[in-house]
């Protein structure tokens, strides 16, 4: 397999856009990442993207893109993992690159949830839940993630406050992040008195509904310096799977898809934990960060939120999370999420964040994209060559 | 839901139907066409028997549209007797009263509409477990 770079990235602010749809979304990400690497046309475009035939009437992505970004591709289809989706279209770009398929590609993330008013969007969402046994019983996909909190605080005798530390970093971030959804900070005092969405998450704990778009442009390590002098090399991008219905699992509050993709991420790159110095994380729900941040190994189980202190998590610690913002304030448009967090994470590495939010010289990066209640992980190890 | 799909469902939503393996014995819900321990495809069809402890919960304030005209109501993962576990609405019960390693035991409710005039379909809930 040839080694893969990434050489041009873009992102869509995230909100509520009421101005763009799906393909106006796309198009200015996939038009401006060229753009940044200063590239006419590529090979092939991947498309992650859950709820286009929902919320936007729209399947067929590959060929509605393509046409209205005016490229002339061999290939263009997308891939679907519910919220992990803009990861697999990711995935598919390295290996259609790696395998010598083609030498350059785009991955392009986009969702546009805002565009129905008699459907609410988490009608959308929950489609990520299994349908006949999770949905459609009335399981939101916030109370899905609700029961993992509620069981985790039980176990191991949790107060609803330890979580709150997550949050604030990520709002911190934020303020300095011109694509956030909120740049504003909150207090603990504010995570407290937020409204419950599902009881014991409230409104806080949460991601919000959003729309977005972000791509990268991927060629072979050994052409990269053609289209950039910052390439950011891919050194892994593994999946891990679990059962898609939560009570199937012998002990839900152990994520093994985020276990195994993790593992496999560090095998394949060749590092250990210590050796991260960014982490994007999936922090769609306070809940979800904590257990993916103890299941990939970086606390023991039980102990992940006394990692949510500003001297480990913030931009200065040991172990910078979040660092523009996460999927809680820069806002988690599903499929384009995992594309996001990997146009981040490049740019942390690239020395191009906000002065604020910049990590101090950062080699290697780690951005994890979770589908589904952690049903379907994708780990990425971004390197500075 | 609309009806090919409330049909189909009806065993599994009205009597609990999963399945054992014919090989190893494990049962299993929702029903599989394929053991997970085993790999045998000798699946029979299995009833549970509705009883169970609640494993974890949560009150829903934020409910997908079919559900807006019930909300709040608490949703809970269950531990049922046979070792399978089942995700259900809770019923009969104030939110304020449920708690984890309760004893709870199913029975059938109106589960949601398909609009004013679509189908409406029923299936399992779980409620306090009642001595007689």
């Amino acid at each position: 397999m040839r080694k893969v770079a990434i050489v041009g990235l873009a992102q869509v602010p995230v909100k509520e856009n009421w101005t763009n749809g799906l393909r106006e979304l796309a198009v200015t990400a996939v038009l401006d990442a060229m753009d940044d690497a200063d590239i006419k046309n590529v090979d092939a475009l991947y498309i992650g993207n859950m709820l286009g035939s929902n919320f936007s009437d729209q399947s067929n992505l590959g060929a509605l893109i393509s046409e209205n970004a005016a490229l002339d591709v061999n290939e263009a289809v997308t891939v679907e993992a519910a919220c992990g989706s803009g990861s697999a279209a990711f995935r598919q770009a390295v290996l259609a690159v790696a395998s010598g398929t083609v030498d350059t590609a785009i991955a392009v993330g986009v969702e546009k949830l805002t565009e129905y008013s008699e459907v609410s969007p988490a009608n959308g969402l929950a489609t990520a839940a299994d349908a006949d046994y999770e949905a459609a019983m009335g399981l939101s996909f916030v109370s899905i993630n609700a029961l993992l909190m509620r069981r985790y605080m039980h176990e191991y005798k949790c107060d609803k406050n330890n979580f709150a530390g997550f949050v604030i970093n990520a709002h911190k971030n934020a303020v300095h992040n011109k694509n956030a959804m909120f740049q504003s900070a909150i207090t603990e005092a504010n995570y407290n008195k937020a409204k419950m969405i599902a009881d014991p998450i409230n409104l806080l704990d949460s991601s919000p509904i959003s729309d977005g778009a972000a791509a990268v442009v991927i060629t072979t390590a050994d052409k990269a310096s053609q289209y950039t002098n910052k390439p950011v090399l891919v050194t892994a991008c593994e999946v891990g799977m679990d059962t898609i219905a939560l009570s199937r699992r012998a002990n839900p509050l152990r994520l093994k898809a985020v276990e195994n993709s993790t593992a496999r991420a560090f095998q394949v790159a060749g590092i250990k934990h210590q050796d991260i110095d960014v982490l994007e994380a999936h922090d769609a729900f306070s809940i979800m960060t904590t257990l993916a941040l103890e299941a990939a190994g970086f606390a023991e189980f039980g102990k992940a939120t006394q990692l949510a202190k500003e001297d480990i998590i913030g931009i200065n610690g040991r172990l910078p999370l979040s660092t523009f913002g996460g999927l809680k304030a820069r806002g988690h448009p599903v499929g384009a999420t995992g594309l996001y967090q990997i146009v981040e994470a490049t740019l942390q590495l690239r020395n191009e964040a906000p002065d604020a939010i910049q990590v101090p010289e950062p080699r290697r990066a780690m951005t994890q994209n979770i589908g589904g209640s952690a049903s379907f992980v994708i780990t990425n190890i971004l390197e500075r060559i | 839901m609309d009806i090919p799909r409330v049909w189909r469902l009806i065993p599994q939503r009205y009597r609990l139907e999963g399945t054992q393996c014919s090989n190893c014995d494990a049962i299993q819900f929702p029903p599989m066409m394929i053991c997970p321990e085993c790999k045998s495809r000798n699946q029979k069809p299995y009833n549970l028997n509705g009883k169970g402890k609640v494993y974890s919960y949560s009150t829903v304030y934020a409910p997908l549209t079919q559900f807006e005209d019930m909300a709040p109501y608490v949703v809970a993962l269950i531990d049922l007797k046979e070792g399978t576990r089942i995700t259900a609405q809770l019923t009969d019960v104030a939110p304020a009263d449920v708690n984890i390693g309760m004893d709870v035991e199913m029975v059938i409710r109106k589960i949601s509409e398909r609009g004013s005039n679509g189908v409406i379909s029923y299936g399992y809930k779980f409620r306090p477990l009642i001595d007689f």
